[in-house]
């Protein structure tokens, strides 16, 4: 049932278009990278800041503000162009170890976010505006810092296999 | 000449182990891309507030601070990283188009970076507490072309991949 939707979605024609093409598949993996490293880099800013290490003069909740948009419109174009260069060879990434691995880390980073939102993330307005965090917070940004250099290893590894 | 240095390279022990140990080139390509992200995030929040789209809550100058040591440092990261890379697989970058391209709009996006810099300081030199507003139009200039060097830069070097 699986294997029927990813042969449907190579017969697509985006998908189609994309591994006929000789530079397609290059193009979309270049803004692809550069929509990752903006993800990875602006989150990385405020890890940092949740782990007590840097900008810690920035209130939490203005750093957030300021950097998350921006972060968020990286990652639509991160899933956008991933979607397109899954769909030129959908069966093959399926099947292998690296991509099914970042898509796991992508689910516990995501999940990692609710919990922050649901939990610590209610009282920032507290917390946030002091240089040290509290060790929720602290334990929030050093998860989500070691699953997106997580998501980096096994994406570039993706390349590999 | 850059046949015979490529040869040379290629040759060298050092390059021997880097192409016989299966892990260090993927290793040293995911430290080269998370150095990567430094740069392109440091910059494009500094690019932007130059162009006033954000971050307009802080000055320049203490935007300048905060992001230009992770500029410098993760350009020091990337120098070593993409040296080792270069040195495990000298055909694959020297004399590919690409590479090229890339080293040409990193050294146009340094000597902007510098430019601006220099600018910024001798304005908070004069007793200013920020870029002085005579500057403005040069800081936006600065930040579009800024902001198109750094992408630039990042996609140049995924197409050495697909490039000769």
């Amino acid at each position: 049932m699986f294997d029927t939707f990813l042969h449907w979605l190579e017969s697509t024609a985006p998908a189609i278009a994309i591994s006929e093409s000789s530079w397609l598949f290059p193009g979309i993996e270049s803004v692809h990278v550069v929509a990752i490293a903006l993800v990875v880099g602006s989150i990385s800013m405020v890890d940092l800041r949740l782990l007590d290490v840097n900008l810690r003069d920035r209130p939490v909740g203005e750093l957030t503000a300021e950097v998350l948009p921006w972060t968020w419109a990286s990652f639509g174009v991160a899933v956008c162009t991933g979607a397109l260069m899954f769909s030129s060879n959908a069966t093959h990434y399926w099947g292998t170890v690296p991509f099914r691995a970042k898509m796991l880390l992508l689910l516990l980073a995501g999940i990692n976010m609710l919990v922050f939102h649901a939990t610590t993330n209610k009282s920032v307005e507290v917390w946030g505006r002091q240089a040290h965090t509290p060790r929720a917070a602290k334990i929030s940004g050093g998860i989500s810092l070691g699953l997106w250099l997580g998501v980096v290893t096994f994406g570039r590894w993706i390349g590999f296999v | 000449m850059l046949d015979g240095f490529i040869h040379w390279l290629g040759d060298t022990r050092a390059s021997m182990v880097i192409q016989k140990v299966f892990w260090i080139i993927p290793t040293v390509q995911i430290a080269h891309i998370l150095a990567i992200s430094v740069v392109l995030a440091s910059m494009a929040m500094f690019d932007l507030r130059l162009l006033g789209l954000a971050g307009t809550r802080s000055s320049i100058a203490t935007l300048s601070r905060r992001f230009m040591p992770w500029l410098w440092g993760a350009l020091l990261v990337l120098a070593v990283s993409g040296s080792i890379l270069i040195i495990g697989e000298p055909k694959r970058a020297l004399g590919n188009v690409s590479f090229e391209i890339k080293m040409g709009l990193l050294a146009t996006a340094i000597a902007l970076t510098l430019s601006f810099q220099a600018i910024l300081k001798r304005d908070l030199a004069n007793g200013g507490a920020d870029l002085a507003a005579s500057h403005l139009g040069v800081a936006r200039i600065t930040g579009l072309l800024s902001l198109v060097l750094w992408v630039g830069i990042a996609v140049a070097g995924r197409l050495i991949a697909y490039s000769g």
